[in-house]
Order: C-alpha cells, then sequence, then structure tokens
C-alpha cells in the first residue's frame, strides 16, 4: 500500500458526562472518556466491553442521538459532531444505525412497508410510487427475507426477532449509508440465529463497500467480523489494534478477562 | 385499531358503547321528536302521565322535552371539552417528553401553574364575569382541565423516547412533529383514550355543577338549567321528583357507560385483567391475584386435551 | 426399572435426586398450546447440569412447571416429577413450601431485583434462614454472614442495602439466599445476562466449586451455550418443548448426535476458526403455538427423511446418561457430511 487512504470517520477525545442525581448528590458520571479512534472504508471497528463500558454510549453520540460533552468527529475530513454542531440530513445519509433489541427497533403500530418507506421518502430518493416499490423490494431482497410483496404487509409481532433485525438493517440501508453504527445487533437473538445476521452484515459490507463500527461485550462476534478492536472499560480505550492480535495477545488485563468471559481463551 | 378490536371484545365495554349509541341518537335526533321544551303547555306540576311522560315543570313544561333537548348541549359542550382537553393536553405532553431539556421544564412549569389553580372556584369566578353561554363554559373547563392530561401524556411519553424505535426516527432524519405525532402517539392510544374519557366525565359534571349555580346562561335548555329551574322552582319541597331525578339519572347513566368504555380499554392495556374464561373453567377459580401453585390437571386421553383447548 | 429407566438416570447405584417423567405443560386460552410435551430427565446428585434452549424451547417453563411456581395461565397436564421420593405434582401448597428453599432452592432471573429495597440485606438473609428453621437471630446472622462471604462478598456488607451494591453483587446475594438453608438441588434461571459478563462467569465459577465442595446438584436453565459448556457436566437440549439429547459435556463436545445440537454447537462464534465462515441452522425456531409436524426440527433439518416429517422421534438411551430423540442421529465420528448445505431457505 503506497498511500494510507484518510480515515471515512475521525473520531478525537469524543467525550459525554451525564450529571446524576443520587442519594448523595449531584455527580458527574464520565461515560466516554477522550476516545479516539479513525474508521476507514470497508473495515469493521469493534467496541468492545461490558456493559456501563460507554461503548453504546459513543455509539449513541455517533449516530448523532446526543451531543458530545467534548471532543469533535469529522466525516471525509469536515466536522460533523462537536460543539456547536449539530447533525444535518447529509450527515444522517451517510451514518446509519441498527440497534440491539429486536423488540424495539421496529414501531409496534406500523408496517414493514412503513417502515422501509420513511427513509426513502424523507430523504427524496425515490421520485413516484414505482420507484418506491421497487426499492422496498430490492432492500427486503438483500436482507434475505423473500417473499417481498408478503414481507411488506407484516407488523413486527408477526416477525421472529431474526426477521426483525433483518427489517432494521434494510431500514438502515435504504439511505444507502457509508457507515453503519450496529449496537449489538445480535445479543437478543437465539443462538442458531445470530450467524445468519452477522454474515448477512459481512456480505453487505462486501457488495456495498460499507464501514461497521460494532458494538458488543462478545469478543467471539467482535472476531468473526471485525478488523480492528477496541477495548472499552469505564469509558476508556485500554487497548486497541488489529482484532486478531489482540485476541492473540492482549495486553491489558482487562481484555484478558473479557476473553475468557466470551469463552476464547 | 387494536384498540378497538380490543375494547370490543370486553362485555362491559359492549354495553357502554350501547348506552353511548344511545345518548348520541337521542343527541342527535331527539329535538326533532318531542314538543318544545320551553313552550307553557299545560298546567304546572303534573305528575308523569300518557301525554307527558315526565309530568310538566312549574312553568307548564314539557319535562320529558326538557330533558331530551338538553342532551343536546350537555353532551355535545362535554366532549367538546374531552376532544380540546385531549388535543392541548396530548400535544403539550408530547412536547415536553420528546424536547427534554429546558423545552420540557418550561412546559412543565406552565403544566404545574395551571394544576395548582383551584379548579372549580376558578371555573365559577369566569363564568361569573363572562359573558353566560355553554361556550363559555367549556372554554374555562378547557382552561382548567387541559394540564392534568398533559401531565399523564407527557409521563408515558416519556417511557417511550428511549425506545428503540423512536431512536432509529430521530436518526433517520425525521421531523420533531412527525415523530411525535406518528410514531410515538399511536402507541398511546390507550392511556389518551382513557384520558379522553375522564376528561369527558369531568367536563359533563363540571358544566352542570356551574349550570346547576346559575353561571350558564338560564334561557338555554341543557341538564344544568334545567336542574337550576327545578331548584330555584323548590320542586322538591312540592316533591316534584319528576323535574330532577331524570335529569340526575341522565347524568349518571352517562357517566356509567363511559365508565364500561374505559373498563375495555383498561383491559387492553393490561391483558391480564381480562378473566380467562378457559382457564377458569379448566381449574375451577379465577385467575386471582393470590399465587397459587400451578395446577395440575391430568388430561386422561386425547379426548380430554381436546376438551382443554376451549 | 426398564432399560429406558436405569439408562436415562445413568445406572448409577444411587437414584436421581429429580426425576421428571412425561412431563406436559399447557398454556390454556382461546386455545391450547403445548410448550412443553412429554419431557423426561434426570438430575443425579452432585452434578451440575445445563438445560439448553433457544426461545420457544420450554426450558424455562418446564423446570418453573416442575416446581409448580408457573403462574396462570400455564396448566400441568400430564407427568410425574421426582423429588427425593416424592412427586411434586401431588403435594399441597403447605407441603410444597416446606420443601422449597430447603431442598430446592431457585434463583431466578431477576433475583436482584427480588430484593427488597426497605431492608438490609443481612435482614433478608436471616428472614429466610429464620422462616425456615428454629434458630436465634444472632445465630442467624451469623450464618447470614458466612454465606456473604461463600460468594466472595464481606460480612460487613449485612448491613448494606440493596441499592448500594452493583447488578452482580445483588446477584451474588440472590445466591446467598439460594444456599441459605443447605438445599440439595439449587436452580438457576438464566443466570447470564449481557450485564456484567465477567462477574457472572466468575460467579458460576464459584458455584461450581461450591457444589463440588458441598455435594449439591445445580440445575442451570440457559440459553448461553458457551458458558454451559463450560461449568456443566451434562446438558439437556429442548427444541420447541420436547428433548433432542442429552449427554455429558465430554461427549457434545467430541461429537453431538442430534442434528439441532450439532448445529447449535456449531454456531458456536467462539469455536469457530479464525477466517472461516459459519453457518448456524436455517431458518428459526418455529412457533410452538403451530408446531411442525413429526419431528419438530425437520423443516430446519439437514439430514431429514420422509419419516422425521410424519412421526415424533421417541426418546432413547444410547448410553448410560445420554438420551436421543432422534430418526437419524448423526454418527459418533465428526462428520465429513456438509451439514452447512441449507435444505431449504425458510426466513
Amino acid at each position: 500500500m503506497s498511500e494510507v487512504p484518510k480515515a471515512l470517520l475521525e473520531v478525537r477525545q469524543l467525550t459525554k458526562t451525564f450529571s446524576v442525581r443520587s442519594l448523595s448528590g449531584q455527580q458527574a458520571v464520565t461515560a466516554a472518556d477522550r476516545v479516539s479512534f479513525d474508521l476507514r472504508g470497508g473495515e469493521v471497528v469493534a467496541l468492545v466491553g461490558q456493559s456501563g463500558s460507554g461503548k453504546s454510549t459513543i455509539l449513541r453520540v455517533l449516530a448523532g442521538l446526543e451531543a458530545p460533552s467534548e471532543g469533535e468527529v469529522h466525516l471525509h475530513g469536515k466536522p460533523v459532531l462537536g460543539r456547536g454542531l449539530r447533525p444535518t440530513l447529509a450527515f444522517r445519509r451517510s451514518v446509519q444505525i441498527v440497534l440491539q433489541d429486536p423488540f424495539a427497533s421496529l414501531n409496534p403500530v406500523h408496517t414493514v412497508a412503513h417502515h422501509l418507506e420513511r427513509p426513502l421518502l424523507r430523504h427524496r430518493l425515490v421520485s413516484d410510487r414505482r420507484a418506491l416499490a421497487l426499492r422496498q423490494a430490492e432492500l427486503l431482497a438483500s436482507v434475505g427475507l423473500e417473499p417481498t410483496a408478503d414481507f411488506l404487509l407484516k407488523k413486527p409481532h408477526e416477525l421472529s426477532g431474526g426477521q426483525r433485525q433483518r427489517v432494521a438493517i434494510a431500514r438502515a440501508l435504504a439511505v444507502t449509508p457509508e457507515i453503519i453504527l450496529a449496537d449489538e445487533p445480535t445479543s437478543m437473538l437465539d443462538v442458531s440465529v445470530r450467524v445468519g445476521i452477522l454474515n448477512l452484515l459481512a456480505d453487505l459490507k462486501l457488495s456495498r463497500g460499507l464501514s461497521y463500527l460494532y458494538v458488543t461485550h462478545d469478543l467471539a462476534s467482535a472476531r468473526y467480523l471485525s478488523d480492528r478492536l477496541l477495548v472499552l472499560c469505564a469509558g476508556r480505550v485500554v487497548e486497541s489494534g488489529p482484532t486478531e492480535s489482540v485476541i492473540q495477545e492482549p495486553a491489558h488485563p482487562y481484555t484478558r478477562q473479557l476473553l475468557a468471559a466470551s469463552g476464547l481463551h | 385499531m387494536m384498540l378497538l378490536r380490543g375494547i370490543w371484545d370486553s362485555r362491559q365495554a359492549r354495553l357502554g358503547l350501547a348506552l353511548l349509541a344511545l345518548f348520541a341518537a337521542v343527541a342527535a335526533l331527539g329535538p326533532f321528536l318531542t314538543r318544545d321544551p320551553a313552550a307553557f303547555l299545560a298546567d304546572p306540576l303534573l305528575p308523569p302521565s300518557a301525554e307527558f311522560w315526565l309530568g310538566t315543570t312549574r312553568q307548564g313544561q314539557d319535562a320529558f322535552a326538557q330533558l331530551i333537548v338538553g342532551t343536546r348541549s350537555s353532551l355535545g359542550i362535554g366532549l367538546l371539552v374531552g376532544v380540546l382537553v385531549m388535543s392541548i393536553g396530548s400535544l403539550v405532553g408530547l412536547t415536553a417528553a420528546y424536547f427534554g431539556g429546558l423545552v420540557d421544564d418550561v412546559l412543565s412549569l406552565i403544566v404545574g401553574v395551571f394544576l395548582i389553580l383551584p379548579g372549580l372556584p376558578l371555573a365559577v369566578l369566569l363564568a361569573a364575569f363572562l359573558e353566560a353561554g355553554p361556550l363559555t363554559i367549556a372554554a374555562v373547563l378547557v382552561l382548567t382541565g387541559w394540564a392534568w392530561n398533559a401531565r399523564v401524556v407527557r409521563a408515558q411519553a416519556l417511557a417511550l423516547r428511549r425506545r428503540d424505535y423512536v431512536l432509529a426516527a430521530i436518526a433517520l432524519g425525521e421531523h420533531p412533529l412527525r415523530i411525535m405525532l406518528l410514531e410515538m402517539l399511536p402507541n398511546m392510544t390507550s392511556i389518551v383514550f382513557s384520558s379522553f374519557i375522564a376528561a369527558t366525565m369531568h367536563a359533563i359534571g363540571a358544566q352542570v355543577g356551574l349550570e346547576f349555580l346559575g353561571l350558564g346562561d338560564v334561557s338555554q335548555v341543557t341538564w344544568g338549567t334545567n336542574l337550576f329551574w327545578a331548584v330555584t322552582n323548590q320542586d322538591i319541597l312540592t316533591e316534584s321528583w319528576w323535574t330532577i331525578l331524570p335529569t340526575g339519572l341522565a347524568i349518571a347513566l352517562f357517566g356509567f357507560a363511559l365508565a364500561q368504555v374505559n373498563y375495555g380499554v383498561d383491559e387492553v392495556t393490561s391483558p391480564r385483567l381480562k378473566v380467562d374464561r378457559a382457564y377458569t373453567a379448566l381449574v375451577g377459580q379465577r385467575t386471582g391475584l393470590r399465587r397459587l401453585l400451578t395446577p395440575v390437571v391430568l388430561a386422561r386421553s386425547d379426548a380430554d386435551r381436546e376438551r382443554t383447548s376451549a | 426399572m426398564s432399560d429406558l429407566e436405569s439408562r436415562l438416570s445413568g445406572g448409577d447405584e444411587e437414584s436421581p435426586l429429580l426425576s421428571i417423567r412425561n412431563l406436559s405443560v399447557d398454556y390454556v386460552g382461546r386455545s391450547a398450546v403445548r410448550a412443553v410435551d412429554d419431557l423426561s430427565l434426570d438430575i443425579r446428585r452432585g452434578e451440575i447440569f445445563g438445560l439448553l434452549g433457544e426461545s420457544g424451547s420450554g426450558k424455562s417453563t418446564a423446570i418453573l412447571a416442575a416446581l409448580r411456581l408457573l403462574p396462570p395461565p400455564a396448566v400441568i397436564v400430564s407427568g410425574q416429577v421426582m423429588f427425593e421420593g416424592v412427586d411434586l405434582l401431588t403435594l399441597d401448597e403447605g407441603a410444597l413450601r416446606r420443601l422449597r428453599f430447603r431442598r430446592i432452592a431457585v434463583v431466578l432471573q431477576s433475583a436482584m431485583n427480588a430484593l427488597s429495597p426497605v431492608l438490609s440485606i443481612g435482614e433478608q438473609i436471616t428472614d429466610v434462614i429464620l422462616a425456615h428453621e428454629a434458630a436465634s437471630r444472632g445465630d442467624a446472622w451469623a450464618r447470614a454472614g458466612e454465606l456473604l462471604e461463600l460468594v466472595g462478598i464481606e460480612a460487613v456488607r449485612l448491613r448494606s442495602y440493596p441499592h448500594e451494591l452493583s447488578g452482580g453483587m445483588r446477584q451474588r446475594v440472590g445466591l446467598a439466599v439460594a444456599l441459605a438453608l443447605r438445599p440439595a438441588l439449587v436452580v438457576l434461571d438464566e443466570p447470564t445476562t449481557a450485564l456484567d459478563v465477567v462477574v457472572e462467569r466468575q460467579i458460576l465459577q464459584r458455584l461450581a466449586e461450591l457444589s463440588h465442595a458441598r455435594g449439591f446438584s445445580i440445575l442451570l436453565v440457559s440459553h448461553d451455550v458457551s458458558s454451559m459448556l463450560e461449568f456443566c457436566d451434562r446438558l439437556g437440549v429442548l427444541y420447541a418443548g420436547r428433548v433432542c439429547e442429552v449427554a455429558p459435556r465430554a461427549d457434545l463436545e467430541s461429537g453431538a448426535r442430534h442434528p439441532y445440537t450439532r448445529g447449535l454447537l456449531d454456531s458456536l462464534l467462539s469455536r469457530h476458526q479464525a477466517g472461516t465462515r459459519l453457518v448456524g441452522i436455517p431458518g428459526a425456531p418455529p412457533d410452538i403455538a403451530r408446531p411442525p409436524s413429526g419431528c419438530r426440527f425437520h423443516p430446519r433439518c439437514a439430514f431429514r427423511v420422509d419419516l422425521c416429517e410424519h412421526t415424533i422421534p421417541p426418546l432413547f438411551a444410547p448410553a448410560a446418561g445420554r438420551a436421543l430423540a432422534c430418526h437419524r442421529p448423526l454418527q459418533l465420528v465428526p462428520p465429513d457430511v456438509d451439514a452447512s448445505v441449507p435444505p431449504r431457505r425458510t426466513p
């Protein structure tokens, strides 16, 4: 490689603090502490850590759902998130999310068709009804939900957990994003269904040139999907590097604990 | 839509809806089918008879006609207030919950102020100063009633605000108003409906109360003014129950009908309230609050097993 | 004892601690849904048994039903649950209450939320002890302290309130309460959540150590295959309310014989070789209200034959302590058969 490609997403000193009212008075809780990393095109970076490690907070900030307390985020070299910066519609086209709970990621009162229609209409990605219908069918096919005509009319409660996550992925794909932020997309699914979803994500990455930020507590799935790994403990990055080397030779004791807990020794 | 089907499932709700339909029919068609309630038609204070089903008032007016015609105004105002209270309250509650932060603080402060205001005294005061009439009363009741609704909606909306599908909608770039009305509100129909019913019940009671005190337009025919005149004419002293009791019963019956529909709404929100007839039939006891041992009902044969699938 | 009987229980000199036979549980409603169908299982003394299954497998339903803890509209429609010579399904409330916690302790999934916020944990543990045994408060308090130490919490925390403890610690307190009366069997329903994997693993480790030291049996009910494989001596796999396979851990690791178990183990991300692609099991667990005919796994099975579609495979015992319900069980050698070929893509 003659030239290192400029990173797609640059996260610099990202910090998020919450003030929590507890019985002992007001306290500032630092959920994310000066986190910095890059995400390149076509790459999967995994953020691993336990509940409370701040990984979900970081994902939410990067998704534009929460404002960072300190730090900046650049997309294609331009600042998009940070003090005084609010996420634009263009940002929302580039960066999409897939969340953890298949039972909550889709609105129970709306059909699958509605879920896929909204991003297409909001971002004006289709010109008429026919184009819309075509695109919806295309999206469902790309996540393996066929026959597409049947699935469009279904409501979330008629779908299995794995199917719901597929719809959530299709929804994220609708705006043709460059980056997908995935927060534990398989942890609430049955074991035998997980692999299907992870394979789908891997295939989509290759076919569409996507980058992922994959947040999880399970190092085994991080190893399956990701190229690079960041280990988070109490909001701080304690170790990072190429996935395979971090797993083979963990430097930090917390990483070793996580490895053991994920069944990798 | 699930809500409507769920309500239909409940026997009590069906009864309530039937009664409400009856009231609606009376309100809509009644005035065309009865005599003029304001006309002086016969001797005063005649007891109920074949000619005058509820007798006559002190002025010799047809009490039955007064009841029927009064339905339209009272129910109409009651429902109007209910709808307005629900709309304003829901909008404020949703906005406060969605935006949080400063917006929530300001809105909650306003809601708090309105909640502290003593409802009935304020209503009496306003009705006394403003031009008398049902619309004034409606305005007054909306002003004093929307805040409670707002608080209830806000609480429920706060719970929904953190749901993943709302976050996904935000991440897709949807407009806040669209998210509030089309993503969050449809998931709150039970509570909105419930508080609408409560607001309507309260409105009818308060309206009747204000008019009873003489603060309405006493020349109009409503349930409340009927009662006002009955008291002013000292009908109790003359034991002319037919000018008072029927109106009172009508109010109570309407409240009862609304309460029954409310049961249906409750059952939709908490399915556990539904008495499971199949279970009761099989086990011989209700699914009460007391935790029993899981019952052992041995199906001796396949025939038995078919029987258990009620 | 029939041949099946003796093999199910491992043919040991002792009879099993808990012996479930032909247990069926229905959820009664507009139509009855069979959540557990004809389940037979044994738990031996001193063993750590893992009941494994995905959603709809009926694993929690089965165990809670066996202990009569299932709320309405669940109804037990057949079976026998023998514990220390007594059929739990025939006991009345009083007898069962005496048995619970004394001989069988249950730690439910939400155990850490089951602690009362207004009492110190010391008080709560002593309450449990005093409710079942005649002891002085002082003695009970001392025992509570020992129990906390046993699960890895300093005895000084006896005076703490639940909200002052972390989630992991509260779970340990739940465990301490379970062990308070020295039960013969400790049942844990979904002991691992995604909250604190490191701590939960430590808790399970501690529990396994205690079991080996004190000789009580543990029944773990979970969907977390990898942690079950790490801690359990024997595992039972449920699918759509029926038993697929029961086997010692070593046997499962060297070669599971039921296609579902094999598929499940092959889905384990922690076991795959780097760079290869896992297949998982195509399709999804069925809706138990409308189970497939015959063998419930057949729509997703790469090895099915016509028989599998019509006939429910009976449970048989290929060896002591093992059970299998399959018309065409896989051979013991690791398969060369390409189990990755999915029969039909069912979403």
